[in-house]
Parts: C-alpha cells; structure tokens; sequence
C-alpha cells in the first residue's frame, strides 16, 4: 500500500467520501421501497428498476467501503474470474431451462 | 527475512511456536505444520481409498453373483448391519447404499483428498520455497474439518436404514423421499467437506500467489503447483453451489420444502399432496454438476502434476513445451465450468443449449490433448530409469488417455443417449480415475516417500505391485465398455440377471430388451479380477509400513531432482529450509549442456553471474 | 521463523496474506449466495401462473433492518479509518456500535420470523365461493375499489391466524407451523379462521388507495369456521409453505448466521483482543480491516436480497 492511502490527510478526506456513501445508501433505500408503491405496466420493469438500484448500491459498497477503487490488480482478477463463472451459472442454467427439446415445450 | 541465519531463526522458531516442547498432540494430532497436515491427509484419504474399495468388491460379488451367501466376510456383515446383510446376503438396499457410499468416499473422501491436500500441502510449500502456507491454523482445521466430514460419512453406515442409497449424485426427487436417515448424514458430511476444501483452496491459492521464495516467478513453478493453483480455483468457485445445493436438499428432508419436488409429484402410486410442490428437479442436477465436472478436474490435474515431476526426473528431460502445458492446465480450469450439463443429455435439453454443451466439452477435450501429447513427447530422447514410480506415471498416459478417448462419445448427445447410465459410462470415468487418477498418485507416493520418511520404499515389492495392478484393472474396466455397448444399464443390484431370464424366455414384467449371457458372464470375471486387484495392494501395504523403518536409507535428493522440495534436508524440518532459499532458473534443468551432473537445481545459481 | 507477508504487502502483488485470503474466501461467497440467487430466479420464473405469494413480507421491518444493516457498514469503515489515524478510544466506541447494529439485526429478524409463525394459509378441496361467506370481504372497503373482482367470485386459500375448536366447543389459539397432520393428530375437527384478507390480499398499491380514501376500517379480525375435512392443505408461514417462503428462509437465514458470524469476529477483534494492537498495532489494522471487508460483504448480500424478497 502506497503512503498516501494511509496518510491522515487521505483518511480524514475518505471519513467524509464515507459519510457520502452512507446518505447515498440510504436515498438508495428510500428509492427502493418507495418503487413499491408506483405502479409499472409490466413486471419487467419493476424487476429491471429494482435490480438497477440495488446494482448501484451494491457499487457504492464494494467500490467504496471495501475499496475495490484503486484495489490492486490480483484482487480484480479474482473478482472478474468469480463474475465470469457466476454469469456462466446463472444465464446457463436458465438457458437449459428454458430451452425445450424440438417440436416440444414445458408445461408448468 | 531472508538473510537471517540459520541460528537466529532456530531460535526464533523456539520462541515462536514453541514446537519443541509441546509433546505429542500439538506436534501429531493439532499441528499446523503443512508437513504433518499434509502426512495427515495422505493416511487418512489412503484409509479411505481402500475402504471405499471394499465396498465395491462386496459389490463386485453380488453382481457376479447375485443373492448368494458373500464368502468370508458375510457374517460379519450380518452382524454389523443387520436385515440388510441376512444370512451375509446382499439386499438391494445394502447394495444402493455401498454404491452411493462408494462413489462419495472414492471421490470426497480418498482421491481428493490425496491429489490436492496431501500431495498439495506436503509438496506446494517446498517446491515453491515456503517455510509453511499462508494459513497454517486455518490449514489444521481444513484438515478437522475433512475428518469430521469422513467421521460423519462412516458412522451412516451404522444408523438405523444404512447409509444414503440415491447414489453419489444424489438426485432429487429420490434423494428427498428415502425416508431413511441416511441421505442426511451424507448431507450433513458433504457440508464439512465442502468447508475443509473451501479453507484449503483459500490457504493454497495464497501461499502460491505470496509466500513463492525469490526468483521463484510464475513460469519458473513446477508444473505440478501449476496443477494445484488451477485445482485450488476450481474447488473455490465451483464447492459452493453444491454447498447451497445441500442446504436446499437439507431443507426438502428437514423442513418439508420443496426445492426439488415439482408440483403433481406421484410417489409409488400415490399423489403427494402435504408439499406444496412448485420446485424443480432439474435445479439440483445443475447445482450437482456445476460442481461435478470441475470435480472431475480436481481429480486428474494435481495426478498430472505428480505425473509430469515423476517423468521429468527419471527421463532425465526437461518437460516439453513447459508453456503449453501451463497454458492448456489454465483453459482446462477456465473451461471446466462450462461443460456441465453434457451430464444431462437425457433430461430433456434443447437443441440449442445441447449444441452449446456439445461445443465447450469438445474445446475442452484440446488442451487435454496437449498436456496428454507434451508428457508422451517429454519422453522422447531421455535416458528413461524404470524405477517404481516411473513405471506407474509411464502407465498413466496410455490409461487416461483410453479414459479421456472414450469420454468423447458420451460428450456427444445422439451418442451418449444410447450410452448414458450404461457400463460404458462407468469403464470411462473409471479409467479415467483408476488407472489413471490413483496411479499418478501412486507415483507420487513412491517418488515423495523417501522425502516424507527418509527411506526408500522396497522396489521389488512395488514392482510386484505396478504390473498386478496394471493387468488387474485392465481386466476389470476393459470389459465393461462391451457390456456397457451391449446395453447393460448400472446401478442394478443382480448384475442384470433380468435382463439373462428374458433372454431365456423367462418373461419379466417390465423388463424390455435382453442381454446375452457372454455378456452377463464377464460380471463373474471382473469380480475375480477385482479380488485380484485388491490382492495386489497387498505388497504395497506391506512396502509402505515396512520402508519406514527398514527401507534403504535416502540421501537429501536420492532421485537427482531439481525442484526446491529435493534441495531440503530428509525429512525437512519446521520452517522447511536450512537456508534461506531463491530460485535461479526454469524447474526441469536436466541433462543442460555445460554442467557437470545432469541435472541443475533451481536454488543453484548461473555460474556465469554470480 | 516468521511466514513473510503478514503484516507487510508483498512487493509484486501489493497485498498481505490476509487481504488475499479475504478475498478469495469472499469470491467463494459470491459463488454461494450467487447459486442461491440463480435458484430464486428459476423457481420463481418456472412457477406457475399465480403460484409465486406477493405482499406477504413485513415491508416496514425490512426497510429499517436495512438501515440498520447500512449503519453497521458506515461505522466498520469508519473506525478502520480512526484506527489508521492512531484513534485507539474513537475506534472501540464506533466498532461498538457496529455490534449492537449486528445484534439489533438479528433480534429484528427473529421477531420477523416468529410472526411468520403464526400466520396460517389454508387450501380447500374445492375453491370457496366467497358470496356465501360475507365474513371473507370486508365490504366497507372492498366494494368500492377497483379490487372487487379479486376478492369476489371463489378463493382457493384463505390467509390469517388460526384457532382451533375443541372436542367441548372451546376455541384456542393454534401453536406454530402447524400442518393438517397436527390437526389429525389431535382430533380436531373444526378451526376457526381469523382472517386477515387486507394485508395478504390486496396489492400494496390498492392498500395504500383504500388507506387514503379514509374507507379503511381494520377488517383484520373476521372469523370463519372451517370443517378439517374440506381443507386439502394447510401450512403456516414456514419453509414448507411455498418455493417463495423456502427461499426466503434459507437464505434469509444464511445471511443470519453470517451476520451473526461477522459479528462474533468483530466483537473478538474488538474486545478480546487488545494486546495485538499494543503488540503490533498495524496488523491490528489489517485485521479490522479483514472483518470490515466480510462484513461489508454481508451488508452487499443484503442489499440485494431485501428488494427481491420484500419488494419483487
């Protein structure tokens, strides 16, 4: 780690960037919950909203709090490994499912 | 840190684990040394090995036999299990669970265990110039963990209903209904398992990436830490959605739910109605798989690894194409994460998502090939020494590659419809761990021993052990692809006796198509040969009790190796090096022109330069 | 002889040990919880149509556990960063807090949980038509809104408290996750059935119309009685009740036990482990900053799921 992400003037600047963060979570919150209550033609919507929100959230955490900005290579080569992997699991499992053999179709 | 002598850091080491004077269980049972975690493995996951293949013998029987009397042991049986072992005859039921308990115990319990944990823990810290792994506590309750786990698995066996019997996958709807406890332990054991492997590739992963000694950079690493670090990804990635697969599957027993139970489930006759239904069965088989391909990779890497030392050495070579290798183990691992499904042909894909399946598991046979065509080309040229553990990494090649060869039509759909659940399928993956697998290991056995115990194990016996287990096996899984073509479907208590009465007109309900007796005759010959093997490991057990003490006394590097676990005193002590250690050049400096012997160790600096 | 790196970053990665195992322990957990997502996306979307329960969630409760979840993120980085300024006093009593957020937390979700308890559905054999039961319609409300069509016609299910009808005709309140079985058990042949229709049947977005056009009158405590022997099924608000409610409590409960895990590790750190900071105060840090970067991912985790369970 390079003297200046440990030098108090950094800190002191980062305490404020933290209290940011916080509010911005929190607006986040109100956003969400608030979404609940507007109504949108399709579900869609809703879901794409919701996950956007929460997908920015969940940005400002890992980005911020867990200083994944400016973290060092290795650990964002890590990271994308584990993103490619889970990407793989999720959209090919729901592929599988959604894919009927020929000339059929699922019945639910 | 390097430049300490070697008194201060005696000294240090005194003050700072106080290893010297802790007695017996700090040093034995609760070390956190990587040597004796990895000693610790090997036994146990040897234990198992041989467990979990008598198991299969007993099975062996009852299908060359079936519903007769087991000789020898079936009174014992009947003592220790109960109805299911009346009269020391096999119920069908004491045949699903030992066929269940086979696959997870080989699997979970023996080869994993030993590839990754043992030989990784022993080997990786030496080879890459550690004093221990990053971790050394978190290594020890690894270790718990596993045994805990294996603890767990052995104790179903002896719980009223036996132990799980919805086979090693564990498919639900099945698995959820057995109303037995059994399927619950093995839960219960897969959760300490997956947790012991999770900190052990948490712990390998970060003493390679840190804890590589000076000059020790990536493409100076034996192949085989290569091998581990792949395999140590894999199990952190690929263990945790089984792990959320079991807690659902755990959830489905305990609590009623119904992850795995679709809606309308019918049971024995019987519409289920007290579920609330709505979950999926194919959902498991996803989780399953997701991890059981990578699994699959965790078992013949760190055997490639082994193998790929093992031949370097005694040709006197280099490796060839030491890049490829490298290259092809990296694709193999990123790969590996997305073939699962072509396990799943017959649940019902489409064409689109079976071409996709089709495609990866293709690419994925290439940079097998490689790896398979660079160790067959290492040979080329060397002044090849046919001791113990040469011969069983020589036999390696040709076995794995009859078991990769062999995989290709399964990888298929149209061809692994006809082949799926079949004999066929059971000669391939064995092939691929047996003969395969488990002589890379045996390899690495014969060629680690001397450095874990000081002594050379007898080579006579292991010779009298690589040629009666070679012919053994072959004789066991070489028939089985014929049965397995010939139609004969696995996990069939009577060894497909049905199937013979209907071929000599005795008309079963339920029982389509028929199965010729030649073919139903191999069963008695496998399960004789299968006594054989077994018969086989005899020498080898002897060899390895008897060598640690009277075995021939090795030197520091008694097979003339360069990589940095042989420039260490036998055995290494704690902390691994009596001097603080770097390397200087590539892992496989043999028979170099200009140096006087004809091998240059790693540690050994360029004459020129220094 | 000391394993190198503990404290120090190695040169060519940048990082110390620890930091490197968090992260890959944390890539794991990505993997975990990631299944368990997938999982929920293919149950829900693979459910039939109208099989997947809505509004059943305490959407109040949910949102200030998630404040207090997003407090305890804020005080674990900042009293990191008081202990990087040397802050000793300022970092216990921040750390502080961050426990009593974790536990505060938990007591939330146990009380949620044991209200889900006590919440019943029942399934009849044939569905209920709902005219011949004025008691399933709080009319006051129900017939003026756009809802009408939902309630009125026939039911499949009914959602509320249940008490049951003894052999002498005495009425007692049912214990938890109850199921038909429970009933057989016990010879109980008749349940009344406290309905509780405007929270568990109407969207959220029509409540909150009925609620504002001043026509809402707490229908909550309507009663029905109901013969054992027309139920097909019944469940309370457990596992078992629904692939939605499966989910939810397991991984709501997952998330539990790594909330509950962070906390024992952050309250280790905090108080039991004092003399390291003397000792060697810059691993100290490292440590704190360790269980902070679990703990935010724990928060993470939660970010997402309080929309998808709550919300969705």
């Amino acid at each position: 780690m390079s003297d200046d992400h440990s030098s108090p003037e950094y800190i002191e600047a980062a305490k404020k960037k933290y209290w940011k963060v916080f509010w911005v979570l929190m607006f986040g919150t109100f956003i969400t919950v608030a979404m609940y209550f507007v109504y949108f033609e399709k579900m869609w919507q809703t879901v794409t909203v919701a996950l956007l929100i929460a997908t920015a959230k969940a940005t400002c955490v890992a980005a911020i709090f867990m200083h994944l900005w400016g973290e060092k290579k290795l650990v964002y080569q890590i990271l994308y490994a584990t993103v490619f992997f889970f990407i793989g699991l999720m959209w090919l499992t729901l592929w599988a499912m959604n894919d009927a053999p020929f000339m059929t179709e699922w019945v639910r | 840190m390097q430049a300490t002598t070697t008194e201060k850091t005696e000294h240090t080491e005194h003050h700072d684990h106080h290893h010297h004077d802790i007695g017996f269980l700090r040093s034995y049972v609760f070390s956190t040394d990587h040597k004796i975690i990895g000693i610790q493995y090997g036994v146990t996951a040897l234990a198992f090995l041989l467990f979990g293949f008598f198991l299969v013998l007993l099975m062996r029987f009852q299908i060359g036999y079936p519903g007769e009397t087991i000789p020898v042991v079936g009174g014992l049986l009947e003592k220790l299990l109960g109805d299911v072992a009346a009269e020391g005859k096999m119920q069908p039921d004491l045949y699903n669970a030992f066929g269940a308990m086979h696959g997870t115990i080989m699997v979970f319990l023996g080869v994993v265990p030993l590839a990754f944990a043992a030989f990784g823990n022993y080997v990786v810290p030496l080879q890459i110039g550690a004093i221990d792994m990053a971790f050394p506590r978190i290594n020890m309750v690894s270790y718990q963990c596993y045994a805990a786990g294996g603890v767990i698995m052995f104790v179903s066996f002896f719980i009223p209903g036996g132990a799980a019997q919805a086979g090693w996958t564990s498919y639900s709807p099945l698995a959820t209904v057995i109303p037995t406890n059994g399927q619950t332990f093995w839960i219960l054991g897969m959760v300490m398992l997956i947790t012991s492997s999770l900190l052990g590739s948490v712990n390998f992963i970060a003493t390679i990436i840190q804890l590589r000694a000076p000059g020790m950079t990536w493409m100076r690493m034996p192949f085989f830490v290569w091998t581990q670090f792949i395999t140590g990804f894999i199990l952190l990635l690929a263990f945790p959605p089984l792990e959320a697969a079991s807690v659902m599957q755990l959830m489905d027993r305990l609590f009623d739910t119904s992850f795995y139970l679709p809606s309308g489930l019918v049971l024995s006759g019987q519409p289920v109605t007290q579920i609330s239904g709505g979950g999926s069965p194919l959902l498991w088989q996803h989780l399953f798989w997701f991890l059981g391909h990578p699994e699959v990779y965790v078992l013949i890497l760190p055997a490639m690894g082994v193998v790929a030392e093992v031949l370097a050495c005694n040709a006197r070579r280099p490796l060839w194409g030491y890049r490829s290798l490298v290259y092809s183990v990296l694709a193999v691992g990123f790969i590996s994460f997305i073939v699962w499904a072509h396990h799943m042909y017959v649940t019902g894909m489409g064409t689109k998502i079976s071409t996709f399946f089709q495609t990866t598991t293709m690419i994925i046979s290439i940079p097998s090939v490689i790896i398979l065509t660079c160790l067959f080309i290492s040979l080329w040229g060397g002044s090849i020494r046919f001791n113990t553990p040469m011969c069983f990494a020589l036999a390696f090649l040709p076995m794995f590659g009859i078991g990769g060869l062999t995989g290709l039509p399964l990888g298929f759909n149209f061809a692994d419809l006809l082949l799926h659940d079949s004999y066929y399928v059971i000669a391939h993956f064995h092939y691929v761990v047996a003969p395969g697998t488990i002589f890379g290991l045996l390899a690495g056995v014969y060629f680690w021993y001397p450095k874990m115990t000081g002594r050379l194990m007898n080579e006579a016996l292991g010779q009298v052990h690589f040629w009666a287990s070679l012919i053994f096996m072959n004789l066991i899984f070489m028939p089985m692809f014929a049965q397995g073509m010939a139609g004969m479907s696995r996990r069939m208590s009577d060894g497909g006796a049905v199937y013979a009465a209907q071929a000599e007109g005795m008309v079963n309900e339920g029982v389509i198509g028929a199965l010729s007796a030649s073919v139903i005759e191999w069963n008695k010959s496998i399960t004789f040969a299968a006594c054989g093997l077994m018969i086989a490991q005899i020498p080898f057990i002897i060899n390895f009790f008897w060598s640690m003490n009277n075995g021939r006394k090795a030197t520091d590097n008694p097979w003339n190796a360069t990589t940095l676990d042989w420039q260490t005193p036998t055995p290494p002590p704690h902390g691994n090096f009596d001097k603080p250690i770097a390397a200087y050049r590539g892992p496989y400096e043999y028979s170099q022109e200009g140096h006087p012997t004809d091998f240059t160790p790693q540690n050994q600096p360029d004459p020129v330069k220094s | 002889m000391e394993i190198p790196y503990t404290t120090q970053p190695r040169e060519d990665t940048g990082l110390y040990n620890a930091k490197l195992g968090i992260w890959l322990f944390l890539a794991s957990e990505v993997m975990l919880f990631g299944a368990l997502f997938s999982s929920y996306i293919l149950l829900r979307v693979g459910a039939a149509e109208g099989a997947w329960p809505h509004g059943l969630m305490n959407i109040p409760i949910g949102t200030f556990n998630t404040v207090v979840l997003i407090t305890s993120s804020v005080t674990v980085v900042l009293s990191w960063a008081a202990l990087k300024l040397g802050n000793f006093k300022r970092y216990q009593k921040i750390q502080a807090v961050t426990v009593i957020c974790a536990l505060g937390f938990l007591g939330i979700k146990t009380t949620e949980y044991n209200e889900k308890f006590h919440h019943y559905e029942i399934w009849f054999n044939e569905p209920m038509t709902v005219a011949e039961h004025p008691n399933l319609m709080n009319q006051s409300f129900v017939e003026e809104t756009t809802i009408n069509k939902e309630l009125i016609g026939t039911v499949p299910s009914l959602i509320g408290h249940l008490n049951y009808i003894d052999k002498d005709g005495e009425k007692h309140h049912a214990g938890i996750a109850w199921t038909l079985a429970t009933l057989k058990e016990k010879e109980i042949e008749e349940i009344e059935f406290e309905l509780d229709t405007f929270h568990y049947r109407i969207p959220a977005r029509i409540q909150a119309q009925i609620k504002k056009s001043g026509k809402y009158d707490k229908g909550e405590h309507e009663t029905i009685r109901v013969q054992v022997s027309d139920l097909r099924r019944m469940s309370a608000f457990v596992p078992a009740h629904s692939t939605f409610f499966a989910i939810y409590f397991t991984m709501t409960a997952l998330h539990a036990l790594h909330v509950l895990a962070g906390a024992i590790v952050i309250a280790y750190i905090l108080w039991r482990n004092n003399k390291l900071w003397k000792r060697d105060p810059e691993r100290y840090t490292n440590r704190v900053e360790v269980s902070g970067l679990f703990w935010h991912f724990v928060d993470l985790v939660w970010i997402f799921l309080f929309p998808i369970l709550y919300l969705l």
